[in-house]
């Protein structure tokens, strides 16, 4: 059944976009990730033109990043005043993102940034991921177990220290203001959430406590996703409703079949797959970039 | 009063001049883009009507289909640090966004290269309509860009050639039909027919068909286009909506 996308103004099959969808959600539901770095390649794979594949995976994660928070705030494990740190920096760094998509898409480099984004952070995500896991599998063969370190440094050096209570920490708001502005300018840019690259900052650069990490990158993911997904929408009209209703359709039920999968499988495999997972998407860009084109041209409409 | 009857009179005189003249007409003349759509087939059929005997030569007729005209840009790749980058792009000043022509024989039997050039028949001559932007001295350079799209156009099925595709029967009935992909954009498309005779134009009729995005499609695009910032707001609020729905229906599935 082919659909026909209003924004992307292409014709695509319903249950291929549902089966992307699906797929996403459970690999989302299995790792705890948006999956929103998953979205945004397939899609290209399929036909959508980038931008309206960034654009309304940005929206899609927005719709993906509010399920979640709400089971977090069930369990009171959100870190609201961390979280609004975050976000200023997060919407500062989202609309530096748009200016610099857009100044790129008018040179014709839009394609290339967003690919070479991919590679570098999936590559660099994706390796630290196995070489972690891997580890832990060895550390749990030996039965020790896993030893939890804190950071104490230059960070707690700096000046503005602010008291985050629900997290117990009591540092400077310079760093997370740094965090959420580079997850901004990857939201705008990549059309990711960003959560891949949150969670690990918040858990070593700042020290935040586990248990309140994932509540709160979500929260600041739904409004640094919903800015990007507003600024996408007024300066380049590149929203797709049709797309992301059917994105999200799928990705409802996927993302719970997946949490299922994930409840049976031991966290450990569930990383090692997971990583396994982004880098293969990343080698799979990486190739894109590296091999010699079967068409060297292309074409671009204007505006 | 004088010069208008002297004007009737050049008229009723030139009338019978044009011995031949084509009479057609569309299966449809509006297509609508709606969410299902997966392209749409269009019949052309007509006659020749004729008011004196048949005359020699080879009659033949062409029919072209041209959707709305935009600039476009052309971007080469080329390996800049082991990676490949869009580097050296040409404007071309309109393409059509589809393009098809189809004939009763190869184009170049059925039109001469001056009728061509004069009314923009065949597909090269109905992008460089308007002519590419700039870099005129680099004739060659330009033309591998033109070359590439109407290859990536072609592929696409947005430009078709069709030799042979009109089916002219005792010189007088025929009909073809242009398939119109799904990856349609709106506007109006015009069509024209060629009656030609020993490749030369002998008459021409022209029509439009309104391709149009209705319903939800339209709806959607408009709001898109006209209020963005109310779209926006729209689309996030479709997302919540969904991801609330979603924890709400799991938490009673489970509950």
């Amino acid at each position: 059944m082919q659909i026909y996308l209003p924004i992307a103004e292409v014709s695509v099959n319903a249950f291929l976009l549902l089966g992307i969808g699906g797929i996403v959600g459970i690999l989302s539901g299995m790792f705890g990730v948006g999956g929103g770095f998953l979205i945004t390649p397939l899609l290209f794979f399929v036909g959508i033109p980038p931008a309206v594949a960034v654009a309304t995976s940005a929206n899609q994660t927005v719709a993906s990043s509010f399920s979640g928070v709400l089971a977090h705030l069930r369990r009171k494990t959100v870190d609201f005043r961390m979280g609004t740190v975050l976000l200023i920096g997060g919407l500062i760094g989202a609309a530096a993102g748009i200016a610099i998509f857009n100044l790129l898409r008018a040179q014709g480099q839009v394609d290339l940034l967003v690919k070479l984004c991919y590679v570098v952070f999936l590559g660099v995500i994706g390796a630290l991921m196995l070489v972690e896991s891997l580890r832990a599998i060895r550390r749990s063969r030996r039965g020790k177990p896993a030893t939890k370190r804190r950071q104490r440094g230059w960070i707690h050096a700096l000046p503005f220290k602010m008291r985050f209570r629900t997290s117990g920490l009591y540092i400077s708001v310079i760093p997370p203001l740094l965090v959420g502005a580079a997850v901004g300018i990857l939201a705008a840019i990549m059309g990711v959430g960003g959560g891949f690259i949150m969670v690990p900052a918040m858990i070593y650069l700042l020290g935040m406590p586990t248990k309140v990490v994932v509540g709160t990158s979500l929260f600041q993911i739904i409004f640094v996703t919903g800015f990007t997904t507003l600024l996408h929408a007024v300066t380049n009209y590149s929203v797709d409703l049709g797309l992301a209703l059917v994105l999200l359709i799928g990705g409802v039920v996927g993302a719970q079949i997946g949490t299922q999968i994930g409840l049976r499988l031991k966290a450990e495999q569930v990383r090692i797959l997971l990583a396994l997972l982004v880098l293969a998407v990343c080698g799979k860009i990486a190739l894109d970039l590296l091999l010699e084109p079967a068409e060297l041209y292309s074409i671009a409409e204007a505006q | 009063m004088r010069l208008a009857t002297l004007f009737l009179l050049c008229l009723i005189l030139a009338l019978p001049a044009r011995a031949e003249q084509v009479v057609a007409g569309l299966s449809q003349t509006r297509v609508a883009i709606t969410t299902n759509f997966a392209g749409s087939e269009i019949l052309i059929f007509g006659a020749v009507k004729r008011e004196a005997p048949l005359p020699d030569g080879a009659l033949h007729v062409v029919v072209t289909v041209a959707g709305p005209s935009m600039p476009v840009t052309v971007r080469r790749k080329e390996r800049r640090l082991g990676i490949w980058v869009n580097t050296e792009a040409v404007g071309i000043g309109a393409a059509p966004s589809f393009y098809a022509v189809a004939a009763t024989a190869p184009l170049s039997e059925a039109l001469t290269e001056d009728q061509d050039t004069l009314h923009k028949v065949s597909i090269p001559r109905a992008i460089r309509a308007v002519g590419p932007a700039g870099a005129a001295d680099e004739a060659s350079e330009v033309d591998s860009f033109v070359e590439a799209l109407i290859r990536i156009r072609s592929r696409k099925g947005l430009y078709q050639d069709l030799p042979g595709a009109v089916a002219l029967s005792e010189d007088t009935l025929f009909s073809t039909s242009i398939a119109l992909p799904a990856n349609l954009t709106e506007g109006d498309y015009r069509t024209r027919i060629f009656l030609t005779r020993e490749g030369e134009v002998i008459d021409a009729f022209e029509t439009a068909i309104g391709v149009r995005k209705v319903g939800l499609e339209r709806w959607v695009f408009l709001l898109a286009h006209d209020q963005p910032l109310i779209y926006g707001i729209l689309s996030l609020a479709v997302a919540i909506a969904a991801g609330w729905g979603a924890s709400a229906v799991f938490r009673l599935v489970r509950g």
